[in-house]
């Protein structure tokens, strides 16, 4: 069970860009060691705070201006709620600004109206566009009402070319192993595009919906699996007891289409931020070796920057 | 932060740092204005990708939608029942002192008055929007003279008059103009008044049961033909009686059309109703009530004597009574002062003292798509208040007509 895996080859063809950024070789080990690290915090609240300040660190060291945007994936769901939280206070402390900041949201619901208080765009208006000095322009999300729905995901596989690829994915797990809306069975080379949703993912919105499984949407759009893998980064954040088992088949088992988080495994870089409840299903000798590794890890997030220091 | 706004370059406000009256609740939200109307920046965001020019911080200020006042005869002064040449600069007087109160839109409303009163002072009022000038005005109440003699209170006896004859034609004959009239006052229980309810319902105008005798099924039947306001609750009608609730009645009434909602206007004033009544009322028919002022010329100035039409009334402190009497004739309470007095006598949650003064009137006047709320497309006329609803600052339209001296955003 190694983790660590040296193939500049590969680091080359994927991530050539990446490797010209001056802040980022020395963020890392210099060491061209690709690797995928298992962060494990306490609870929700301090995993969500790590995260914050992981994301918080990768744009400030980034030195975003104008015309170099740092671009960032973004997730929806209950997940990362505390993490958007804490990006927030970051902003209003005046340490972190998102005026250099491109966003790529993951999915959107289709045919459900822009302004339902349960479609993504709501969510990401009110959980965090609201709250930060984004520039609307720079903030996208995939419309699931175009008149032309695969034209549409064509267009946001453009647009995310055009900005330069991907720095920085996040993303969440679903209870079945999912990535975005990439279903069991979804290739794993897979681009943006329209899917039907599991009944799985089905219940588990219909929280969002009055417990009313009629009244969930049953098709989304969604970046492929593939796409997420073309960032040059990708953090996953796990909580919470019922992901564990989904968490445990995408880090412990083998690279598979039925659990497509699993693609990550073969990443140069990703990082799984958890709380304690979403290790519950991992093998011991694996919670304690990445808990071994909290000091490295620990690292990335301390000192936290400030964009103030920068001025 | 360049703002691609596709679909107008008027200026947009974001008013930040305070807690808006939306749904029904207190929330910590922006509000947004542009070109005099709230709003939307999630539609303004997403489709026309802008973003605010111009962020005030309001200092943590409650945001209420400004207070709407249905009934108030005049103040500092001046007395609209009075027949003068200009009656626009005195309501013009007054539109621009009440700003302080935080009314944004009113009615002013005329007494019992002759003929020769309605037909000089009504074509000089207009409705017209409210600015840095003044409150809005809404249209006029005219409060009798259609009503009855034992219960007139301060109206003059020999100005009342009936319509038993002629009906709607009568009632044309005193007022002549209607054009600008949005409320009148009548007592059910005088012949044909069904009659003439039905025509001023037809014509747009709010009919309200008031300085009246009715029982309860007067009431009803009043209510039945369109009323849908009770003047001054309590005051001037008969008293609830447990066999006969009278106009009072009408709040938990189960005789009217379902889909009615019956408003009754409260003086909150400490004076006009007892505590307890007000919470009576208030807890039977909560949705209904309405907060009205009832003020009259003396309100704003000293102790003294003023005019109410063809009366003399004296104020001394709160209380207003005509002239060596114990009746009481209007008052000389300030909107923002009743809604403090109704929070504390019902002790009731600030979301419900706002929306009496603000969202109840409004709904009442069917204008609530316009005014009376902060909802997206509404006029931006709002009043930021601290937590005690003491008005900072008030705003018609998104411009700012009046604030206090220490309080800049």
């Amino acid at each position: 069970m190694c983790f660590r895996v040296t193939l500049p080859f590969q680091l080359e063809l994927r991530s050539g860009r990446f490797c010209s950024h001056p802040g980022l070789t020395s963020f890392f080990s210099c060491k061209l060691f690709i690797r995928m690290r298992l962060v494990i915090l306490d609870d929700y609240d301090l995993a969500s705070e790590w995260a914050a300040k992981y994301i918080c660190n990768r744009i400030i060291q980034f030195k975003p201006s104008q015309g170099r945007y740092f671009t960032l994936g973004l997730p929806t769901g209950s997940t990362p709620l505390g993490c958007y939280k804490k990006l927030i206070e970051y902003h209003k402390n005046g340490d972190l600004s998102f005026k250099y900041v491109k966003t790529f949201n993951m999915d959107e619901y289709v045919g459900l109206p822009r302004n339902h208080p349960e479609s993504y765009h709501s969510y990401m208006w009110n959980k965090f566009f609201k709250h930060i000095d984004i520039d609307p322009n720079n903030a996208h999300i995939l419309d699931g009402n175009a008149p032309d729905l695969q034209a549409e995901c064509d267009a946001f596989e453009k647009k995310i070319e055009e900005a330069g690829g991907i720095d920085l994915f996040v993303g969440g797990i679903g209870p079945d192993g999912h990535i975005a809306f990439n279903e069991p069975g979804s290739s794993l080379a897979s681009r943006t595009r329209l899917k039907t949703l599991a009944m799985d993912t089905i219940l588990a919105n219909a929280k969002y919906f009055d417990g009313d499984l009629s009244k969930v949407p049953t098709m989304a759009l969604t970046v492929g699996v593939g796409t997420v893998m073309d960032a040059r980064e990708v953090m996953i954040l796990i909580t919470g007891a019922h992901k564990a088992f989904a968490l445990y088949k995408a880090i412990e088992e083998g690279v598979n289409h039925m659990w497509t988080v699993s693609a990550f495994q073969q990443h140069p870089r990703t990082i799984f931020v958890c709380d304690e409840d979403a290790t519950l299903e991992l093998r011991v000798k694996t919670v304690k070796y990445f808990k071994g590794l909290m000091h490295v890890h620990n690292k990335l997030v301390d000192p936290l920057y400030s964009m103030k220091e920068e001025n | 932060m360049p703002s691609n706004k596709s679909v107008s370059d008027a200026q947009i406000f974001q008013f930040t740092n305070c807690r808006i009256l939306r749904s029904h609740q207190l929330q910590r939200e922006d509000l947004w204005v542009r070109e005099g109307k709230i709003l939307n920046p999630e539609k303004l965001f997403f489709d026309e990708k802008g973003s605010a020019d111009i962020q005030l911080d309001c200092k943590d200020s409650i945001i209420a939608p400004g207070f709407i006042d249905v009934q108030i005869n005049g103040g500092f002064g001046v007395d609209f029942s009075l027949a003068t040449d200009d009656v626009q600069s005195g309501i013009s007087l007054v539109s621009q002192k009440i700003l302080s109160h935080g009314v944004t839109s009113f009615c002013p409303t005329l007494v019992t008055s002759p003929p020769a009163v309605y037909h000089k002072v009504l074509p000089q009022i207009s409705i017209r929007n409210g600015g840095p000038h003044g409150a809005g005005i809404l249209g006029a109440h005219l409060e009798g003279p259609f009503i009855s003699k034992e219960k007139k209170g301060a109206h003059p006896e020999h100005y009342l008059s009936t319509f038993e004859l002629g009906a709607f034609q009568d009632l044309l004959a005193t007022y002549r103009h209607l054009d600008c009239v949005r409320i009148v006052t009548l007592a059910p229980e005088m012949k044909r008044s069904s009659e003439v309810i039905q025509e001023l319902t037809r014509r747009g105008i709010c009919v309200s049961l008031g300085h009246s005798v009715a029982n309860l099924s007067q009431a009803e039947e009043a209510v039945r033909h369109g009323a849908t306001f009770i003047t001054h609750l309590f005051n001037a009608m008969l008293p609830f009686h447990h066999r006969d609730p009278g106009i009072v009645g009408l709040l938990t009434s189960d005789q009217i059309p379902s889909r009615r909602r019956v408003f009754y206007g409260m003086i909150s004033d400490g004076i006009h109703t007892n505590p307890a009544a007000l919470r009576i009322a208030h807890r039977a028919h909560p949705k209904g009530l309405v907060l009205v002022t009832d003020a009259i010329a003396g309100m704003g100035l000293a102790p003294g004597r003023h005019t109410l039409g063809q009366q003399v009334v004296e104020v001394d402190g709160l209380n207003t009574y005509i002239a060596g009497t114990r009746t009481l004739s209007g008052s000389v309470a300030t909107m923002d002062s009743c809604v403090r007095h109704f929070l504390e006598a019902t002790g009731c949650t600030v979301e419900t003292a706002l929306e009496a003064a603000s969202l109840h009137p409004a709904q009442l006047l069917g204008i609530e798509h316009r005014k009376g709320t902060l909802n997206y497309d509404n006029d931006a006329d709002f009043l930021l208040l601290d937590n005690s609803l003491h008005v900072r600052a008030t705003y018609i339209a998104g411009e700012r007509v009046w604030s206090q001296d220490t309080f800049t955003i």
